[in-house]
């Protein structure tokens, strides 16, 4: 290895890679946020109790099926033939030329929507029942006692496994250089080839690729434990409430 | 006498498991109702049929003399007025003290947020915990928690309270707590419904007890003629069971 190449590219290029490590980050951001939504739109569908009879008891019978047919195609084919598939199957299919960065960002969304589905899932199967009647009891239906008991815990209990889904993204948008985005991974062949430096140009795509990876990671470790708080309660003797109190409350959180 | 809640002919079963039969009674306003009985013996189930978090099988509850097992009937909006004090306490682990209290009021009544956290500050008042309103669940003890869950209930205004056994799972040091805030809101005037196995406090709160066993209702009368002069068998028997312990 030469040192001397490794920073002659870096000064050369840096801004290639950069925009490399720009396009990969907004692809794998809003893949992930999108796909995110997805899954819980999805999660909450598939976790809705079965009504006892009549139309709305078939048509939601009918929607998980199909729901249910997107997670296991999704997660049992590769992305990189998904992109190959879509992008061009569209082109062939309706002579439209989708956008390389929107097919991008499109691809990995419903392909993250098909992971974080079944995470969700699970994120809400493992909130405690109780947590479900004590809504019910207080008159909540489905969609409020998801919305405010069960989400919330299940997002946080879920955390990990979508920090997860995000490193796994700012590293697999590489795949997406079969279709021309211009991601990282894209902008490291152009500079390799270019000056015929392939171990130099990758040893530094290596490096910022891990650099993303390992930040994301420490943020999200951070979100998780502000979210937990302390596990004792610090008695505030003046918030011993008197009715000039509900000044101060009108602001909290 | 109003009738609020009316229960006629109620049965469910779990399977081949029949776990009530042919229940009939009614509560009051105004009425503190005991319901004692072993366990297995269908309380829990009982009280749940009646705010519909498991569905009858057969028979009717009516409220304020409307059949909530119509298909019309809102069964959310019914909800609302019953307040559900759980064993297990169930507070809300996203929420704190305050939040658990405000969150049903703001979400379902439509209430402001400000009238919401004014509901519910008069509630943790009552209950003892207004310096715990920032709290979270895990930061409070069992007896704290249920004194919260008892302050969520009430912040919604409901008709009847119904109680499942709220101080089995507490320590022993706890349970004196909660059911001081219990006996404080039997004599405010409010309709309970209260499933227990504390026989003081049913004898010296309850207007009527219920003794189940085994899915039916054995025996019922006044809290002097259950515990001093028992007619039936079973009640005596059970009785004599829990107070020797
Ligand atoms: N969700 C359920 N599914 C199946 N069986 C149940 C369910 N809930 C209660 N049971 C059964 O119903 C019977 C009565 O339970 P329960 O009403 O909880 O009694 P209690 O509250 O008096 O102890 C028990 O035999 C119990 O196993
Ligand atoms: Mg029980």
């Amino acid at each position: 290895m030469s040192l001397e190449w490794v920073t002659r590219i870096l000064s050369e290029y840096w801004t290639m890679f950069l925009r490399g490590a720009g396009i990969t980050l907004l692809i794998s951001i809003i893949g992930t946020v999108i796909g995110s939504l997805i899954g819980l739109c999805i999660g909450v569908i598939r976790t809705m109790p079965t009504p006892e009879r009549g139309i709305k008891r078939i048509s939601l019978k009918v929607v998980n099926a199909l729901l249910a047919s997107y997670i296991e195609f999704f997660r049992g084919t590769p992305m990189i033939v998904q992109a190959m598939v879509i992008f061009y199957g569209t082109a062939m299919a309706f002579n439209i030329h989708m956008d390389r960065l929107f097919a991008a960002i499109f691809i990995v969304s419903i392909n993250t929507g098909a992971y974080m589905a079944e995470i969700v899932r699970g994120g809400i199967i493992s909130v405690d029942r109780g947590q479900f009647e004590a809504a019910h009891a207080i008159g909540m239906n489905h969609l409020e006692t998801m919305l405010n008991v069960v989400l919330p815990q299940a997002i946080r209990n879920i955390l990990p496994a979508t920090g997860n889904e995000f490193v796994i993204n700012i590293k697999d948008t590489s795949v997406l250089n079969v279709i021309s985005v211009t991601e990282l991974y894209f902008q490291t062949k152009s500079v390799a080839g270019n000056n015929f430096r392939y171990f130099e140009a990758f040893f530094v795509a290596c490096i910022i690729y891990f650099i993303m990876t390992f930040t994301v990671t420490r943020i999200l470790r951070h979100l998780e434990r502000k979210m937990d708080g302390p596990e004792s309660y610090t008695l505030n003797q003046m918030q011993v409430a008197a009715p000039e109190d509900m000044f101060r409350l009108g602001n909290p959180n | 006498m109003v009738n609020i809640i009316e229960v006629e002919h109620l049965s469910k079963s779990f399977g081949d498991n029949v776990v009530l039969k042919d229940i009939n009674f009614s509560v009051t306003k105004g009425e503190v109702v005991c319901i004692i009985g072993s366990s297995g013996s269908g309380k829990s189930t009982l009280l749940r049929c009646i705010n519909l978090l498991e569905k009858p099988c057969g028979g009717r509850v009516i409220y304020k003399g409307e059949d909530i097992l119509n298909e019309q009937h809102d069964v959310y909006k019914y909800r609302q007025k019953l307040g559900m004090v759980f064993q297990q306490f169930n507070l809300f682990n996203n929420h704190d003290a305050l939040g658990n209290c405000t969150v049903g009021q703001v979400k379902l009544l439509k209430r402001s947020r400000q009238e919401a956290e004014a509901v519910a500050m008069e509630y943790l008042r009552m209950v003892g915990m207004e310096q715990f309103i920032h709290a979270k669940p895990k930061q409070l003890s069992g007896g704290q928690k249920q004194r919260v869950a008892i302050a969520r209930a009430l912040s919604m205004n409901p008709d009847v309270m119904l109680f499942d056994e709220p101080t089995s799972a507490l320590d022993p040091e706890m349970v004196g707590e909660v059911l001081k805030v219990m006996k404080e809101l039997a004599e405010s005037g409010l309709t309970m419904l209260v499933v227990t196995h504390e026989m003081g406090f049913a004898e010296e709160v309850a207007d009527r007890v219920v003794f189940m066993d085994d899915g039916v209702i054995a025996e019922e009368g006044s809290p002097q003629q259950i515990f001093n002069n028992p007619s039936e068998g079973r009640t005596r028997e059970f009785l004599k069971r829990i107070l020797n312990q």
